[in-house]
């Protein structure tokens, strides 16, 4: 008996480590059941937990051309594999505030490291932090695919499952907007250490518009937009002058968001009793509405 | 005192013109002896990730064995059909029921468990079937590939209605009900308060889940390299179930990665059994964290109502409570479990009458055991619950309301037992009462803020209020109720060498670090090794309670003083003095005048000297019918004073800072002591704030460590020890006391206090959920 540990199986899986972005999709195009992996930080967890099992891996770690950003009619194009650490840095964050907050909280150093912006937008998971931030700016995802041009998928749409990824699609890049305004993310965990969100609001200003944007994350499957609340908050602002609101119109807004995230429930059709919301999602509706009203109110500070 | 300072002692009074100054060491010597911190023999190796744990070994040839676990808390088997998964290629053993032939059954107090489920499974991950094949992977499918037919029963999942439910197991539902009373049941207070409480399944969450390697013996028996805390138990349970003699199923303990209680599933460590002896290969079995968290005992959920009657003063007059523990399916440790929660459950506190019922149940949720603080702990947050009621009640300050009321030496459990040992309760709680309270968030630059939300989180200043609670608790030593308490020690001394051959497993509570400092310190050697444990050696009993540190520690101690004398005799009838009068002292042997010298090495003349000693505390006795009998050996008691943040708006609570004084007896290891009171504390934090284990109708949710939130260490407070009593209890062999389990038990009552003082709520849950934490007192 020893300790050493034993070798890797000789069944070792198909891996493509392609340098550019036309071999990565031509590396998709050629073993169509390949998954591609950039930080693998939820990939690898669902193989190791037996979930996921991909016949073949694209590696995307060498792609060095989507591991930056840049500039492009006044939105940034972001590479699909910016890491969340160097999201989180003051570069950045000068550039778009709410995703370098997001990046900040997106779990412990190891995972900010290696985890990236297209890989928490796949995972999709209710919980991705980026991902209220990105519905916030109306992001767009810029897909490279192997008809050549690529295409627009608007990251609604994706994470609603309307528009999906066709097989060999790569995300390459994510479009948003540089609005140049105060954004905030702020989210509610069940500790203080790196935790799952259970509840977050993203708020960011388009003062060029004269709109107040909001995304809540974490409390459905995808994020949630409360339309008629940013028009009817963004119609209280002075957006020429100081752009402050009172306490009473903050929370009105944060009552407003939470009642529009978690409505009530609709009274049966046939006029029975109303049932009542759990006290864990009346607790979790006031959480939203105390998010959302600290976070435009931090913002319009 | 030890030898050495009363032969010096001695030596003054005696011929003070010659008495030699006693011996100082350097102030840069390495640590010796009982009182410094040594540090321990493996911490580099542990530091640097060289230390081989049970998950590292491996062996020419190993087979890879996978579990198969019911996915229903409650289901009779139709049919097992294995067939398929055993003519998969790679796979060479499968092995259900039918397999494990010997009349014994699992379980550590009570083996009520079958080795396999056969007919009904009684819990969501109960063991059906284990695999070997020659990888990992192909076990698993294996596994996957076994066809159970399951007729999916009701699952007993709320222990109210186990009473009524159909047996759950043919031992009944009924594990054990132990009726208390103590003084006059009939007498009633001028004031009342009642009080609902719940505490949640907190699991061990160990560092490293289960892991092992089994290797067949020539002779039909198999040696398992696994990290057992009391593999003697382990062994006799596994023997009979494999249908072998004791002798042919062998234990060595391997590195401990982490252990609070009971560590290893027997259901674990079964397969890995029973399938090396199938296959005649070498077998290993690394657990999953899923596994691990549905395999292994939690610590017992418990609903708890209490009524406590004082009188206008706030004196206590009586305490009323009802106990209910849900055991899981099996009785495991319950019996034990409940003594302590009854025995506990006014807490440290003189109470002249006392109507307590106790009740453990079976019930289809994930099984209940050991855990350290068992019982102690889920009675502490409820009984510190209603003292806050009592005080707001009454008007009075909740810390002064508990002084009025502590313990002393002398005075009695609710079990009849005097409090013969030092109960230093009212110092410890003036020792938190006194201490300094941590600065305010706002007296230090903003950016310093952690607010709860954490760093860069949703907190805000204006939502944040801060509060203070107190709790007292207590926890007994080693076994209750008449356990036979004995461990066996072999001291052997060769050259300057001494080896230490002990069954007491080191859990990472510092055992072994111990028998080197009482070794040194007895025989004067400084270079002592303690051997690896397995099960050839005599029993020493499971870890916890404080058990290695008494009884272990005790046998130690008395073999080391027989290989003292063995070494001195023949050297002081040399000298002509009594031995006595001669010290050892870094590997020297001097006479008190310091005329006569020599060396250990020179007077052990080549010879190796051994000696074999036991040690067994005075035995305890039963509960009666009536809750009453002197059952405890000794107990240890600890104040807590918990400063949290709340975020009322949020429910976020943070623990800025834990202030806890104990009564440790004697400090032993200072470094050590440290280590365990910040571990217990922050385990508790855990208890009070974010550990539970979801259970919906039995089925275990999420069973990972995202779904099961541990403490970080931004969630871990700053642990202040404002005092460690050193009151030495004269029957324990050192005069040290349990260290471990009291910060855990008081911890979570002192955080839920601190809640309550903050928001207002009565915060009667643990762990404390968000919305129990909004408000704005």
């Amino acid at each position: 008996m020893s300790t050493h540990a034993p070798h890797a199986p000789d069944s070792a899986r198909l891996v493509a480590l392609p340098s550019t972005l036309d071999d990565a999709v031509a590396a998709l195009a050629e073993i169509p059941a390949a998954v591609p992996v950039a930080g693998g930080t939820d990939l690898m967890a669902s193989v190791n937990a037996g979930l996921l099992r991909p016949a073949a891996l694209v590696g995307l770690g060498r792609l060095a051309e989507l591991r930056g950003w840049a500039y492009q009619d006044g939105h940034a194009l972001l590479g699909a594999c910016l890491t969340h650490a160097r999201m989180s840095r003051p570069d950045f964050a000068a550039l778009i505030p709410a995703l370098a907050a997001a990046s900040r909280a997106a779990g412990p150093p190891q995972v900010r490291n290696a985890g990236t912006l297209g890989g928490n937008i796949i995972t999709a998971a209710p919980s991705g932090d980026t991902l209220p931030v990105l519905a916030a700016l109306d992001a767009t995802l810029l897909v490279a695919g192997p008809d050549g041009d690529g295409r627009q998928i608007p990251v609604g749409n994706l994470l609603a499952g309307r528009d999906r990824l066709r097989p060999g699609e790569l995300v390459a890049h994510v479009r948003v907007p540089l609005l140049h305004a105060p954004q905030t993310y702020l989210r509610a965990t069940a500790r203080t250490g790196p935790a799952r969100a259970t509840a977050s609001v993203a708020v960011v200003l388009d003062p060029m518009h004269r709109e107040v944007r909001c995304a809540v994350g974490a409390v459905a499957p995808m994020p949630l937009r409360p339309l008629d609340a940013e028009r009817w908050v963004a119609s209280l602002v002075d957006w020429d002058g100081e752009r402050g609101l009172t306490p009473e119109a903050l929370d009105a807004f944060g009552t407003y968001v939470g009642m529009a995230c978690i409505p009530d429930p609709e009274p049966p059709a046939d006029g029975g009793e109303t049932p009542q919301l759990s006290p864990a999602l009346l607790h979790l509706r006031r959480t939203v509405a105390a998010l959302a009203r600290r976070g435009l109110g931090r913002a319009l500070r | 005192m030890t030898d050495r300072a009363a032969d010096t002692a001695a030596a003054i009074t005696v011929t003070p013109a010659l008495a030699t100054p006693p011996v100082e060491r350097p102030a840069d010597a390495p640590a010796h002896g009982l009182g410094t911190s040594l540090p321990p023999a493996d911490a580099q190796a542990k530091a640097l990730g060289t230390y081989p744990y049970t998950a590292d070994l491996w062996a020419e040839g190993l087979l890879w064995a996978a579990v198969l676990r019911s996915p229903h808390p409650h289901a009779r088997i139709r049919r097992i059909d294995t067939a398929q998964a055993a003519a998969m290629p790679g796979v060479r053993a499968v092995v259900t029921h039918e397999d494990a032939t010997g009349p014994g059954g699992l379980g550590r107090a009570v083996p009520d468990r079958p080795a396999f489920a056969s007919e009904v499974v009684r819990y969501h991950g109960e063991p059906v079937a284990a695999v070997a094949a020659d990888h990992p992977e192909t076990a698993r499918l294996a596994a996957a590939a076994i066809v159970v037919e399951y007729e999916v029963q009701d699952a007993v999942t709320d222990p109210e209605k186990s009473f009524e439910a159909p047996p759950l197991h043919p031992d009944g539902n009924l594990v054990r009900h132990i009726p208390l009373r103590h003084g006059d049941p009939a007498v009633t207070g001028e004031v009342v308060v009642e009080g609902l409480y719940r505490v949640g399944r907190q699991d061990p969450a160990p560092v490293g889940v289960e892991s092992g390697l089994a290797v067949p013996r020539p002779d039909g028996g198999v040696e398992l390299y696994i990290a057992s805390t009391d593999p003697h138990t382990d062994r006799d349970r596994l023997a009979a179930c494999l249908g072998l003699a004791a002798e042919q199923v062998k234990i060595c303990v391997t590195g401990v990665p982490g252990a609070l209680g009971d560590r290893e599933d027997l259901g674990f460590q079964l397969p890995l059994a029973l399938l090396a002896v199938r296959t005649g290969s070498p077998v290993k079995l690394a657990a999953t964290r899923e596994e691990s968290f549905l395999g292994h005992a939690h610590r017992h959920p418990t609903l708890l109502r209490y009524w406590h009657h004082a009188d206008r003063e706030g004196k206590l007059v009586k305490v009323e409570a009802q106990l209910l523990m849900d055991a899981g399916a099996y009785a495991d440790d319950s019996a034990e479990v409940l003594a302590a929660a009854v025995s506990f459950a006014a807490g440290p506190y003189v109470v002249p009458n006392a109507v307590i019922d106790g009740w453990a149940v079976r019930t289809n949720n994930p099984p209940s055991g050991y855990l350290r603080g068992e019982g102690a702990l889920q009675v502490c947050a409820a009984y510190e619950g209603q003292m806050d009621k009592l005080a707001a009640r009454l008007g009075v300050d909740p810390a002064e309301l508990r002084a009025r009321n502590v313990m002393a030496t002398g005075d009695t459990l609710p079990t009849g037992q005097a409090v013969t040992c030092p109960a230093p309760v009212a110092e410890l709680l003036a020792a938190v009462r006194e201490a300094p309270m941590p600065a305010l968030p706002k007296d230090g630059p903003v950016e310093d803020w952690l607010l709860p939300g954490g760093p860069d989180g949703a907190g805000d200043p204006g939502a944040v209020r801060r509060g203070v609670g107190y709790a007292l608790g207590m926890v007994h030593m080693l076994g209750a109720e008449g356990t036979d308490e004995v461990a066996t020690a072999t001291v052997k001394v060769e050259g300057t060498v001494a080896t230490v051959l002990c069954a007491a497993v080191e859990t990472g509570q510092g055992f072994a670090t111990l028998a080197r400092q009482i070794v040194q310190d007895v025989l004067g050697i400084d270079e002592v090794h303690v051997a690896p444990v397995d099960t050839d050696l005599p029993p020493a009993g499971p870890g916890g309670h404080g058990r290695h540190t008494w009884v272990s520690g005790g046998a130690v101690e008395r073999a080391a003083k027989m290989v003292r004398t063995q070494l001195l005799q023949p050297l002081a009838a040399t000298f002509g003095m009594s031995a006595e009068l001669l010290s050892i002292t870094d590997g020297k042997i001097t006479s008190y005048d310091g005329v006569l010298s020599t060396t250990v090495a020179e007077a052990l003349e080549g010879k190796e000297l051994w000696a074999t000693a036991q040690c067994r505390p005075h035995p305890t006795e039963p509960l009666d019918g009536a809750g009453q009998g002197d059952a405890f050996v000794g107990l240890a008691f600890a104040a807590v004073r918990a400063v949290v943040d709340v975020d009322v708006e949020l429910g976020a609570v943070r623990v800025v800072e834990m202030a806890i004084a104990q009564d440790v007896g004697r400090v032993l290891n200072p470094r050590q002591l440290r280590a365990r009171i910040e571990a217990g504390v922050v385990q508790g934090v855990g208890a009070a704030l974010t550990e539970h284990l979801r259970v919906v109708r039995g089925v275990v949710r999420r069973p990972d460590l995202a779904g099961y939130p541990l403490p970080t260490a931004l969630d871990a407070p700053d642990v202040r020890i404002v005092a460690l009593l050193e009151e030495r209890d004269v029957v324990a062999p050192f005069g040290a006391k349990a260290a471990s389990a009291v910060p855990l038990v008081v911890s979570p009552a002192a955080v839920a206090a601190a809640v309550r003082a903050a928001t207002g709520r009565p915060v009667n849950r643990l762990p404390i959920r968000p919305q129990s934490a909004v408000g704005g007192a």
